[in-house]
């Protein structure tokens, strides 16, 4: 047993950090979300220069051979900057089902323009009545010829006004919720028949809603075996979760900290309001809360290659802790804050929204409390 | 113990919903308080003082409306379930009064007038960057020169200060003995020179409260209520009446009701939201809270009517009160699902603006970040508690 990272692992740790830092302060990323695209492709190039867009992926595909642990480390220093560029999407999800599942011509295809930055990518897998359950897909795929015909509606797909490229989910066979008859099919966004109503997300982010329309594929957009795309997804999203995890401790570490300096400073009744015992204990419940997640999160991220069912039932654990303790710490660092809480001035408010966003993303506690049962 | 009502409290229900279906305006019906203009703030309240019920709760002889505790409990009860915007608390709750019980009968006759029919709206300037929780550390001051106040200092936390015409405002005109002492009531306009109002926008995104900056600001000896320095007095009691009518029981029913339609309409594995036992679960675990928050509330009235006045046990109704109005948009959030992180800022929305998603799911998670404030203002959470600590428990 070794909870240490490697030194390559510190290193990247400490090359994120940085980058952060001097590139990536709390005004510039409220400059990026309030500019016209909401994110900046001059930091995604500086991404590709620096190999993180590189990380997950193999060697031979030109990639830096790193695994889930890698990823969480650049996803808990992203979240501390709430950096917006679609790191989550383009290489965690979109990029991770390439890498395990893609066809070798596919690899070839797609993954040298993710890891050069030149594409974004978006998973385009929920539905307007999907709710949680990435199984229950309207979406239809119909064979036609050698390719398919795509039809259908995806709901609050992040980072799709920005992406070029798509993985849609859709079904080639079987009811609305059946696990068997899915299929991820690779589509260009600018393809005929393709429409997107785009909007801001209330976490700093931008999602659309994408209309497919008698878009023709063809046989080499579909990735893996035809009907087998439900437990693709599921991993990808699985995945994703460990990503999210690595980004929400992130965010609770400097909501935490942010809080204790705060009272530290903050004197009312001519004291640090820090020293009344009842926020105190306020603290440490945040500093448990945070310690639990961070436990959560290496848990899952050293899960996420084992077998399918400890896989499942790690993520889905991590995500009920995640979303139960980033819950909790950003309700009580905006109230710990007072006023200045509630200020958009404020980042402390923007990682409280994160936090909310996240403890929907890849469905809620409730949802990840059955499936726990379940497992 | 009796918990109907009389045959004539039913009587007056039904006038004043038939008062409220009939005359409330029609553009305004289902709308929040959300973003409106001033004019639209402001018209039910002047319907309502057309019809003499503008404030309820004064004495009639400056403008009340004579109802029973009873009668006013069903009349704030009616309007919550009809989701009228009801008048600003500045004037009407807060200030109004403030005047009757420590003004002197001119400011009376100035004052009154003006809040009862609407045409004049006040801000409250009490908290300042320094002082929150701890509001007699304010150092806003006030320096008599002459037959004038000249006022400097900072306000923060200004609801509506953007559309105000005038400032009930605590300022110190001394710094000797403690805190407390030296600080007085002023009456500011807000078009004197001097003055400067600077937006915050909070998380949700929205403008509703302000910076309020005063620069050699010259006031009126005369507006000055009650005796210089003798202010706490006078802000403690205006505390007090804020936090009685903060449990928002009636409103909270509403919401629950339209939590329960959203996870009605809202489908999961097909079935409606509302059919998990998990979701039905928390909202049943609402209603049980609610309902004891209402009989709490009734008690409350009930010795109120005995003549005895709001005592530190209301701060049980603003803790619970806004615990429960949290749980609520923290709920409602949840049952829409994927469709709360949407979020089209009003001025984003073009002519061609399609609402994304379900109807019922628009401004949810702002609902749920705005609600955050609750457990901050009118005194947070925590200085309840002190006070329920230190008064009630005699800790």
């Amino acid at each position: 047993m070794d909870f240490s990272f490697t030194e390559e692992q510190t290193l990247l740790r400490n090359m994120v950090q940085s980058f952060v830092q001097d590139n990536y302060d709390f005004d510039s990323r409220m400059k990026i979300v309030r500019s016209e695209e909401g994110m900046s492709r001059e930091i995604w190039g500086q991404f590709a220069e620096l190999g993180l867009l590189a990380a997950p992926f193999s060697e031979e595909m030109g990639g830096l051979d790193g695994g889930p642990i890698e990823t969480m480390v650049i996803m808990e220093e992203l979240g501390r900057g709430l950096v917006v560029e679609p790191y989550l999407p383009t290489i965690v999800l979109c990029g991770g089902i390439l890498s395990r599942h893609a066809s070798d011509a596919q690899k070839e295809t797609h993954l040298p323009g993710i890891i050069g930055g030149e594409d974004v990518w978006a998973l385009a897998y929920a539905e307007p009545q999907s709710r949680f359950n990435p199984a229950d897909v309207l979406t239809s795929a119909k064979a036609d010829g050698d390719g398919y015909v795509l039809n259908g509606t995806k709901a609050v797909v992040a980072a799709a006004p920005w992406a070029n490229k798509l993985i849609v989910s859709a079904r080639i066979s079987g009811d609305q919720r059946d696990s068997d008859g899915l299929g991820l099919f690779i589509v260009e966004k600018s393809a005929s028949g393709i429409a997107t109503q785009d909007y801001p997300t209330v976490d700093g982010n931008r999602a659309s809603e994408v209309t497919l329309e008698n878009v023709a594929v063809g046989a080499d957009a579909l990735i893996g075996a035809a009907g087998n795309g439900l437990a693709l997804l599921e991993e990808a999203l699985d995945f994703g979760i460990g990503a999210v995890c690595a980004e929400a401790i992130g965010h609770m570490k400097c909501l935490n900290d942010a809080t204790v300096e705060y009272c530290k400073t903050r004197k009312q009744f001519g004291v640090p309001i820090g020293s009344f015992q009842v926020l105190q204990h306020r603290m440490v419940d945040m500093f448990m809360e945070y310690e639990q997640s961070v436990s959560m999160t290496y848990m899952v991220n050293m899960k996420l290659t084992e077998s399918e069912a400890e896989r499942k039932k790690a993520a889905a654990g991590a995500k009920v802790q995640i979303g139960k303790s980033g819950r909790f710490v950003g309700q009580e660092a905006v109230q710990l804050h007072g006023g200045m809480g509630m200020t958009e001035e404020l980042n402390v408010g923007h990682y409280f929204k994160r936090l909310t966003v996240i403890d929907t993303q890849f469905g809620n506690v409730d949802h990840h409390l059955k499936r726990f049962a379940a497992a | 113990m009796d918990i109907d009502f009389a045959p004539e409290d039913q009587a007056f229900r039904d006038e004043v919903r038939s008062f409220i279906e009939e005359n409330y305006p029609k553009h305004l019906a289902g709308v929040d308080r959300g973003e409106l203009s001033k004019e639209d703030f402001l018209a039910w309240h002047k319907i309502l003082a057309k019809k003499g019920w503008a404030a309820p709760s004064w004495p009639e002889e400056f403008g009340g409306t004579g109802w029973t505790v009873t009668q006013k409990y069903i009349w704030n009860e009616e309007s919550a379930t009809f989701g009228t915007i009801p008048p600003l608390p500045f004037g009407i709750a807060m200030l109004g009064p403030v005047i009757y019980s420590f003004g002197n009968q001119e400011q009376k006759d100035w004052v009154l007038p003006g809040i009862l029919s609407g045409d004049t709206w006040w801000c409250q300037g009490y908290s300042e960057p320094g002082a929150g929780s701890d509001l007699a550390g304010l150092k806003t001051k006030a320096e008599l020169d002459g037959d004038e106040y000249v006022v400097n200092g900072h306000k923060i936390w200004t609801t509506l200060a953007q559309h105000a015409d005038w400032m009930f405002c605590l300022v110190r005109t001394s710094s000797d003995g403690k805190p407390q002492e030296g600080i007085s009531f002023l009456l500011i306009d807000m078009n004197t020179p001097g003055i400067e109002v600077k937006p915050i926008i909070t998380i949700d995104g929205g403008h509703e409260v302000n910076e309020v900056f005063l620069t050699d600001v010259r006031v009126p000896a005369k507006n000055l209520v009650g005796e210089q320095d003798k202010g706490w007095t006078i802000a403690k009691f205006l505390l007090g009446n804020e936090r009685s009518g903060i449990a928002g029981v009636a409103r909270s029913k509403k919401a629950i009701d339209r939590l329960r339609d959203i996870a009605r309409a809202e489908l999961e594995d097909g079935a409606p939201l509302l059919d998990s036992a998990d979701f039905a679960r928390k909202i049943s675990e609402l209603e049980i809270d609610l309902t004891a928050l209402e009989y709490t509330e009734l008690r409350t009235l009930a010795s109120e009517s005995k003549g005895r006045g709001p005592g530190p046990e209301s701060s049980i109704l603003k803790i619970k009160g806004t615990e429960i109005q949290q749980r609520i948009t923290e709920l409602t959030m949840e049952a829409v699902g994927n469709y709360a992180s949407p979020w089209v800022p009003q001025l984003d929305r073009g002519d061609n603006y399609r609402s994304i998603g379900p109807d019922y799911a628009e401004g949810v998670s702002q609902g749920y970040f705005n609600n955050r404030k609750t457990s901050i203002y009118g005194g947070s959470n925590e200085i309840q508690r002190n006070i329920i600590a230190k008064m009630v428990l005699g800790l």
